[in-house]
This record gives structure tokens, sequence and C-alpha cells, in this order.
């Protein structure tokens, strides 16, 4: 690992366990690695941006029909679950703030916090998906309810399994990163010098959020 | 840039911060609930993306320390936006005004759905000749 004349004294004095071989400082590695997580999340959005594209075409053709299919969400189920994701965020970004000053029983804390809130907006999603497979409210093909007035009304349920779907499995995946990390600060792998994986973790976390933020109002609050 | 590898140099953000945004997001969220509630036609999408807009913002400047942390990130994130803004707004041009050039017209592209049994007879039937009358001119030019 030292090697060469010239780097001996920059590096005995200081070479950090988590720094790999390849960076100068763990500052440089720190930046390399959320710039390759913020790439990362640029191709995220771009993943859902499909879906939101497909949302605009049909609700520009058929504007009435998603009015009317919109009426059967639950409202105050969809505002509870913003409010329970944007909590989450909170306790995520405590969990990271509390690393920063080496409070590590804090960040596990905060990190529990997270996943029993994630739990909660997913089994409130459960009961969602649970009553609209009662009634017939399914995308595509598999679409029977007859209450909705307006041509293709399964065009809105195609598009809202689609999008909460992926958001869902989003949520899921998030809650197994934090898992790992949450296990890996009780068995004290980060400090206040190290803490990238939470912190790129709590950038997944918040774009999970943000996606959601623009779900929430243009399913169920369209009129 | 010297800095000591044992420093670091995180932004360590006040935690009055982090509780204020939080109340703020949850604040806006009761907002746009109670702006949905109120008919302004084509404007309620309009004032709903805009709050999320806003909420967005507030979680991506200090959630995700876009604030304080380097700006390179923040050119990602913005350009990541500008490319679904140029991959929405150029489709919507082209499947809204598509109709003053040619004779096409928006309808049910494919009536899969078992709903339509009850009102055609050939819709499972023919799940891929299931034009409606009125599009019949759909195919791509």
């Amino acid at each position: 690992m030292r090697r060469g004349l010239g780097n001996e004294m920059n590096h005995h004095i200081a070479r950090p366990e988590h720094l790999a071989h390849h960076f100068n400082d763990t500052e440089q590695q720190r930046e390399s690695a959320k710039l390759g997580m913020w790439i990362f999340l640029l191709t995220e959005i771009l993943l859902f941006g499909g879906l939101f594209l497909a949302y605009s075409v049909y609700r520009a053709w058929n504007p009435d029909m998603f009015y009317n299919a919109h009426k059967h969400l639950d409202i105050s189920l969809g505002t509870l679950n913003t409010v329970v994701l944007i909590s989450s965020s909170v306790t995520m970004a405590l969990a990271i703030r509390f690393m920063q000053i080496d409070k590590k029983k804090h960040t596990a804390a905060f990190l529990l916090a997270t996943l029993i809130l994630a739990s909660i907006f997913l089994v409130v999603k459960y009961f969602e998906y649970a009553h609209k497979f009662h009634l017939g409210q399914l995308p595509g093909k598999y679409y029977t309810y007859t209450g909705i007035e307006g041509t293709n009304p399964h065009i809105f349920f195609s598009i809202y399994f689609a999008m909460t779907g992926l958001h869902g499995i989003h949520v899921i995946a998030g809650m197994s990163v934090i898992t790992w990390l949450l296990i890996r600060t009780m068995k004290g792998a980060f400090s206040s010098s190290y803490y990238t994986p939470i912190e790129l973790a709590g950038l997944y976390w918040h774009l999970v959020d943000m996606i959601w933020i623009f779900l929430f109002p243009l399913l169920y609050l369209i009129g | 840039m010297q800095k000591n590898a044992l420093i670091h140099s995180g932004h360590i953000t006040p935690l009055k911060i982090y509780l204020v945004v939080g109340a703020a997001l949850i604040f806006l969220t009761a907002v746009t609930v109670a702006v949905s509630f109120i008919r302004l036609g084509g404007w309620n999408v309009v004032v709903a993306l805009i709050i999320a807009s806003i909420k967005a913002l507030l979680v991506a400047f200090f959630f995700m320390h876009l604030i304080y942390d380097n700006k390179l990130y923040l050119i990602v994130l913005s350009a990541a936006v500008a490319f679904l803004a140029i991959l929405i707004i150029l489709t919507m041009f082209d499947t809204m005004e598509r109709d003053r050039i040619y004779p096409i017209k928006a309808g049910p592209i494919n009536k899969n759905a078992i709903i339509y049994e009850r009102h055609t007879s050939d819709s499972l039937a023919n799940p891929n000749h299931s034009q409606p009358t009125d599009s019949s001119a759909d195919e791509v030019h």
C-alpha cells in the first residue's frame, strides 16, 4: 500500500482502513461515491419518467375518466402514507446526522424508526390494494368493476398499479438496504469519519420519498 | 485541495433545520389536500404540481444536502429533470396536436378489458383487431 518514497511521508501518518488505495483521501472517496449515487438516482428518475409520461398522455386523452376513476382512491389513506413517508425521510436524515457526531445508538434507533415507518407505509398500501382487488379495479384486461363512467377506466388503474407498484418495490429495496445498515451500525462498522454507505442509502430513500410526493397529488388529488 | 485524511468535512446540519423542513413538508401536504377540494378546473393540476415541486426541492436541498454539497450533484439532478421535461413536453405536443396535420383522433387503443365483454362481442375474441370506429387511423405516420 505504501509504495514510492514520495508518498511515504503523506500516507504513513493517516491511511484509514476504509480508504481505498486509489483515492487520495477520505473526502475524495466520499465525493466520488456520492457522485456515483447521484448518477444512479438520475437513471431512477428517468425510469419513473416513462410512467409519468404514460400518465400525462392518458390523462390528456381521458380527462373525465381520470377524474371519475380517481374518486375511487382513498384520500385519507393517501394522505396518511404521505405523512408517514415524509416522517421516514426525517428519521433517515437524523440517523445520518447523529452518525456525524458519533452518536451511534441514536443512529441505530433512527434507522429502526425509518424501517418501522416504511413498514407502516407498506401495510397501508396493502389494505388499499386488497380493497381494489376485491372490487375488481385491476389493471388492463383484469378490470371488472362497472361503477366508473367514461371510456377505458381500466387504464387509470393500470397506471395506478404500475406507478405505485414500482414505487412499492423501491420502498422494499430501500428497507433491505437500511436493515443491512442497521446491522452494520450495531456492529460498529461506521463512525463520524466513515458513514458513506448510510449517506448513500439516505439519498436513495429521499428520492423514493420525492417520487411519492409527485405520485400522491397526481393519483389521489386530481380534482 | 489539501485536506487531512482524518478530518471529515461533511456538513452537519443543525437538528432544528431537519425538524422545520419536516414540518414544512407536512404543512404543504395539508395545503395540497385542501386545495384539491376547491374546483379550479385546469388549474388544480398546476397548483398541485407547484406544491409538489416545492416539497421535492425542500427534500433535495436539505435532506439530500444539495445546498451544502458539491454543486456537481445539483447539475446531475438538474440534468435528470431537464431530460424528463424534454421527454414529456415533446411527447405531449405530438399526442395533443397531431390531429392538426393528420386526420387522427385519440381513442381507446385496445378493448382488451373484461368490461368490454358486456358491450361488444368481439373484444376478447380478437384483442389485436379491436380498433374503435372513430380512431381507425391510429397507425403511425
